[in-house]
């Protein structure tokens, strides 16, 4: 591992920041992009050369820097909305949160059972950290696209997780689980754009006609 | 040969959406469900070898599942023909294609025997099954896509994290890393039990939100309130095994490692609070389809309950995993065809359906009837042999709870079923199209009697199939 997977590393935990602390949706998006490329760079610095892993990164930051993105900011033009209003948990708290799910993310990590080589990374802190600031901005707000990028960041965090076994993971089944978050992506895409058109909002808290008396 | 199951349906989907005519491109569903369904039984009878590198394989559980889904689905297609014919102005291209992509995503869960392929597959057939459940495109079925999109998102990106510590396992365990099936479990007792007990857990926690057990089931009763009673039918019947088949992939490794006990501890707990939850909330259901949500908590908890007694149970869960996917087919289409005919699903207003669709109240007070446990019908047999098994084992308390949960259910379920099939027609009802006709009727009623043989009569073959099956969940035959 060198230093400057390292440094990309920090500037992923620094981002879980910027989305946890801005109501602006269109730069919450480039942040997550910006992780996504940042992420589908670091197999080809941890890993040594080969077609498996240059077919990875390419693949990785087409998908999580390029239509992904272009994905959820057309959802954006679309629904006519610009900023999260009134989250379930503000702004302030939500950076306190973050900050104190990232210190507990590196105690935790120095504690765990890591194989020799991968003791002292900041992997396993910096993929806890992702995962657990995801799981906040997918809990903690009110719009269907604040929503989808929590669940972004969660898959980031798990992805990182998985720069661990990279080996292991033959390429079929990363391709397959990437074309399925592409997928996954459209299909939350088309969902958000007949919400605002249904609710004239894509407020998730105004879908409660269901809730059980 | 195995890939036929996964390909055929695709071509079917991609034909569907060819098809410019509503009227005509129904007709390509019972098409390829049909091909499908020669196909598997032709796979059943003679099992090709697993492929080179073992990735692609039916083995017994797979072969349960594949039946269990393949007749389902094959009765369902039957059925879309008609009920589609009632609502041929809402454009239904994505619907044929969905329903089959979604046929080969289950195909490819089934015969896969790599964990990394089967969760893919199973991300897939959450995704198909989203269009399918907005189809009737109004505000409370957006509702309830959004909340099953994400839910299920969510618990499947966790049991991805989940399968991520199973392989880290192998790495801290000085092992080859592999999420091969048959290498995990030659090498589960040698797995680092730290990452291993994670990533249990988060399996757990990620599959059993997809399958439903509670308190992971919220997604549910939206889902199945909202969704086309076909739809439903498939999601109870059929995607609730393929959540399933995964979650017995994870008890497959547990069984061959030394936390098997621990992990059958908790299925156990998941179980009876699933079953309680159904009981709690089943009384005084006012939506008939949103009680049969809560009817589908109930029996993938009793599946659990059943897996977590091990031993003999695991013969009859299995068993019991085949009989809720045949009668929740006939309670959804049952009611799908009352929802037709009276244009509401609320006992406020449905009442009597007897009279007014006489063979699909009786079906539905049939498969009632069955769903919960009477005689002679198949899941009848298979929660008493639940049940007797817990009382052999010496688990009183949960043999006693069991019984107590089916009490409950029982109770509340008739209290809506019973005015709905039964009591007086409302006078001041608004006449629709609907009436009972064999395209609508026929198919339920021949997964009714299915039911009803199985009840009478396991036949051979199958009970081989079962014994084996449970065999490779490590319980006695």
């Amino acid at each position: 591992m060198n230093s400057l997977a390292d440094q990309l590393l920090v500037l992923c935990l620094l981002i879980n920041f910027a989305v946890l602390g801005t109501s602006r949706l269109a730069f919450s998006v480039r942040c997550v992009a910006v992780q996504g490329v940042l992420l589908g760079t670091l197999p080809a610095l941890v890993h040594p050369f080969s077609w498996h892993v240059s077919f990875i990164v390419v693949s990785i930051i087409l998908v999580k820097g390029g239509l992904i993105p272009v994905l959820i900011i057309r959802a954006i033009k679309k629904a006519e909305i610009e900023r999260e209003f009134s989250p379930f948990i503000g702004y302030i708290p939500s950076l306190v949160l973050g900050a104190l799910f990232t210190s507990l993310a590196f105690i935790f990590a120095a504690k765990l059972p890591l194989a020799p080589e991968h003791e002292g990374l900041l992997i396993v802190p910096a993929a806890a950290a992702t995962l657990m600031s995801g799981f906040l901005v997918l809990m903690g707000r009110r719009k269907a696209i604040s929503q989808v990028l929590g669940y972004l960041l969660m898959e980031n965090g798990i992805f990182l997780f998985g720069l661990l076994l990279a080996d292991a993971m033959p390429v079929m089944v990363e391709a397959g689980a990437l074309l399925d978050l592409l997928v996954g992506i459209f299909v939350m895409g088309i969902v958000i754009n007949h919400i605002s058109r249904e609710f004239s909002s894509i407020d998730t808290s105004r879908l409660s006609a269901l809730r059980e008396e | 040969m195995l890939w036929a199951l996964v390909l055929l349906p695709l071509l079917g989907a991609a034909l569907s959406w060819l098809v410019p005519d509503n009227r005509r491109r129904v007709w390509v569903l019972p098409v390829f469900s049909l091909a499908h369904l020669a196909v598997s039984a032709g796979l059943l009878v003679h099992t090709p070898p697993p492929s080179p590198a073992g990735w692609i394989w039916l083995d017994s559980l797979g072969k349960l599942v594949l039946m269990a889904n393949s007749v389902l689905f094959t009765i369902c297609s039957l059925y879309a023909v008609g009920y589609l014919s009632y609502r041929l102005k809402r454009p239904n291209r994505i619907l044929c294609a969905s329903l089959l992509v979604c046929l080969s995503a289950t195909s490819l869960v089934v015969i896969s025997q790599h964990l990394g392929l089967l969760w893919i597959a199973l991300e897939a057939t959450t995704l198909t099954m989203a269009p399918l459940i907005y189809f009737n495109h109004n505000a409370r079925s957006i509702e309830a896509t959004w909340k099953y999109l994400l839910i299920c998102s969510v618990g499947i990106a966790i049991a991805l994290l989940g399968l991520f510590f199973l392989a880290y396992s192998t790495i801290v365990a000085k092992q080859e890393v592999s999420l091969l099936l048959p290498a995990l479990i030659r090498d589960a007792a040698a797995l680092h039990p730290g990452w291993r007990h994670a990533a249990f857990i988060f399996l757990l926690v990620g599959f059993g939100s997809k399958m439903g057990l509670a308190p992971l089931h919220t997604w549910k009763p939206d889902a199945y309130g909202e969704a086309p009673g076909l739809v439903g039918a498939l999601l109870a019947g059929g995607l609730v095994n393929c959540a399933l088949l995964a979650l017995l992939r994870v008890y497959q490794v547990a069984a061959a490692s030394t936390e098997g006990a621990l992990f059958q501890q908790v299925l156990l707990t998941m179980g009876l609070v699933s079953m309680a939850f159904a009981a709690v909330f089943m009384a005084r259901q006012s939506d008939f389809k949103r009680m049969l949500a809560y009817s589908s908590v109930e029996h993938v908890g009793i599946i659990a309950v059943a897996l977590g007694l091990g031993k003999g149970a695991l013969f009859a869960g299995l068993l019991h995993m085949i009989n809720n996917s045949l009668t929740k087919g006939v309670l959804f289409l049952a009611c799908g065809n009352i929802h037709r005919a009276f244009n509401s699903k609320s006992t406020q207003f449905v009442r009597g359906a007897l009279r007014r669709t006489p063979w699909s109240a009786a079906l539905f007070l049939a498969a009632f009837l069955a769903i919960t446990g009477s005689p002679p019908f198949a899941p009848f047999v298979s929660e008493f042999l639940i049940v007797s098994s817990a009382f052999g084992q010496g688990n009183h308390w949960t043999g006693g709870l069991f019984l107590l949960f089916l009490a409950l259910i029982f109770i509340g379920m008739a209290s809506t079923v019973l005015p709905v099939v039964l009591g007086e027609v409302p006078p001041d009802l608004e006449r629709t199209r609907y009436r009972d006709a064999v395209p609508t009727v026929l198919p339920p009623l021949v997964l009714m009697g299915l039911v009803l043989v199985l009840g009478l009569w396991i036949p051979t073959p199958l009970q081989d199939l079962l014994r084996d099956a449970a065999r490779l969940l490590g319980g006695e035959a």
